[in-house]
């Protein structure tokens, strides 16, 4: 096994990295996939809670680069699928415990044991987001319909070029088809043409997310649930598979239009 | 003998080479007396008469100045051969008329022609100094320059550019931007979309209109200490 390393980081907080990485980790361990999350947010760790997994945390990320433990040790088996694992952050530490060259090494490690790797970054553009691009095959920025997200996307995919770890891949969360509809929302079209990187998935905002998250059951387990759908077919592109976009949403309208500029941009390439 | 890639044989003598290539047989004269590279050549063709009757040759005769008379002379006598003249090929210009006049191709068919990327640019030209920025500038990107500053690409908003000159940008411009950042009030700013979040030019401050509708190639300069916008008219 040679596992593909994938980041997913956002530069502004709140977009939505922890639900995202916990539940594509989850839909591509369902494939029968065998996965890995970091959560590489030292001192601010949640990627546990959010898979349901904080009493079971013996050690953690900086225990590993310490060598107070094995690398075996430090991964949780998930509850649900024997094919996830999730090496938790330490809470109290920060963020300057560990390097990116550390970084590199466990994920090097860990490639020889795993399909996937999924690495969760904290926000901002630090020593934190330094770490968790380090080892990055493919990094995927997420952001929501704001002004302020946006930007922050910007500035972090013109870092991740600065890194050579570019192109990175976006991930639009919180979409809301409806205020979209209204045109009260910043329109798709509008940021995929600002950030200028491959679009690989919407997620629309679903009130379910919340109640998932703080139960430690993943949304993308979710069959009835949108959000849950649409994570579960971004984890089936990372996959491989050719999943087209306009099966989303009911909605033919907006997302013909989504479908449609995909195909364009993917075009270019 | 020996093989090229373009010769089928070659054959090498007193200052003399002979060579088959596609276009028949290619002879170069180097240094030497005309008198005497002719009457080597015609030797060797006396030689080799069977074998080339019907060829055409070629004659390459580098510097050699040769009079028209001395060529109508060779021409008869290779014609005895079989052997047809049907260029001339000389870096003499007196050469080159002479053949010319008699009605001769001067140069092969297939002249080797450098790649125009191997030919180095002298520069000529005087200007001003600038740099070329050939990609998107994003948010936190910024780029101070005492010259021109030319993207090919956007500007994001969150991106910055201060130039001495001007800014011109092929792309959209959303950044901020500063031309004439050392107090030239004759600076200029340049955008396919000119939708700056702040634009300035010397000491002066400007704010773009906060919606345009189809976006259209502006130009920005200073008229009466104003920073004023025009469509760019083509």
């Amino acid at each position: 096994m040679t596992a593909k390393v994938i980041t997913i980081t956002s530069g502004k907080g709140g977009v939505g990295k922890t639900t995202i990485t916990a539940n594509l980790g989850t839909a591509i361990a369902s494939i029968g996939q065998k996965v890995v999350c970091i959560d590489a947010d030292i001192g601010l760790r949640n990627l546990d809670v959010v898979l349901g997994l904080e009493n079971r945390i013996v050690y953690d990320l900086v225990d590993v680069v310490e060598g107070r433990c094995r690398l075996r040790q430090a991964m949780i088996k998930d509850k649900r699928n024997p094919d996830l694992f999730l090496i938790p952050a330490a809470q109290t530490r920060d963020k300057s415990a560990i390097s990116p060259t550390d970084m590199i090494r466990l994920c090097n490690e860990l490639r020889e044991l795993a399909d996937w790797i999924f690495i969760d970054s904290p926000a901002g553009i630090e020593r934190g987001f330094r770490n968790a691009i380090a080892p990055a095959d493919i990094v995927i920025v997420v952001t929501n319909p704001e002004i302020s997200a946006i930007r922050d996307a910007d500035r972090i995919i013109g870092i991740i070029e600065a890194e050579e770890k570019g192109p990175a891949k976006l991930i639009i969360n919180r979409i809301n088809p409806a205020m979209i509809r209204r045109g009260e929302m910043i329109a798709i079209e509008d940021i995929v043409e600002l950030l200028a990187i491959e679009l690989i998935g919407i997620v629309p905002e679903d009130e379910k997310v919340i109640v998932s998250t703080n139960k430690g059951f993943p949304i993308s387990l979710d069959e009835k649930s949108l959000a849950g759908r649409s994570i579960r077919n971004i984890a089936h592109r990372i996959y491989g598979e050719d999943i087209p976009f306009a099966n989303l949403e009911s909605n033919g309208n907006l997302f013909t239009r989504i479908t449609s500029f995909i195909r364009s941009s993917r075009g270019e390439k | 003998m020996t093989f090229d890639q373009s010769s089928k044989f070659q054959h090498t003598q007193n200052n003399l080479t002979i060579k088959g290539t596609r276009d028949g047989l290619l002879v170069k004269f180097s240094d030497g007396k005309w008198d005497n590279l002719k009457n080597s050549l015609l030797s060797h063709l006396k030689n080799q008469k069977n074998f080339l009757t019907g060829a055409r040759l070629s004659l390459d005769v580098g510097n050699i100045i040769i009079e028209e008379s001395e060529i109508v002379a060779l021409i008869e006598q290779i014609s005895e051969f079989g052997i047809k003249l049907w260029a001339l090929i000389s870096d003499s210009p007196t050469t080159i008329k002479n053949a010319q006049s008699l009605g001769l191709a001067t140069r092969l068919s297939m002249p080797k022609i450098d790649k125009p990327s191997s030919v180095p640019l002298q520069s000529v030209t005087l200007g001003e100094e600038a740099i070329l920025i050939h990609k998107t500038l994003r948010s936190g990107n910024r780029i101070i320059f005492h010259g021109h500053v030319i993207v090919i690409g956007d500007v994001n908003p969150g991106a910055e550019i201060f130039a001495g000159g001007n800014i011109i940008v092929w792309g959209k411009l959303r950044g901020t931007v500063h031309a004439g950042a050392q107090g030239d009030n004759s600076a200029i700013v340049c955008a396919l979309d000119l939708s700056p979040t702040q634009l300035r030019i010397a000491d002066k401050i400007s704010i773009a209109p906060s919606q345009k509708n189809i976006p259209k190639p502006e130009i920005a300069r200073l008229v009466d200490n104003r920073v004023i916008a025009e469509t760019w008219d083509f």
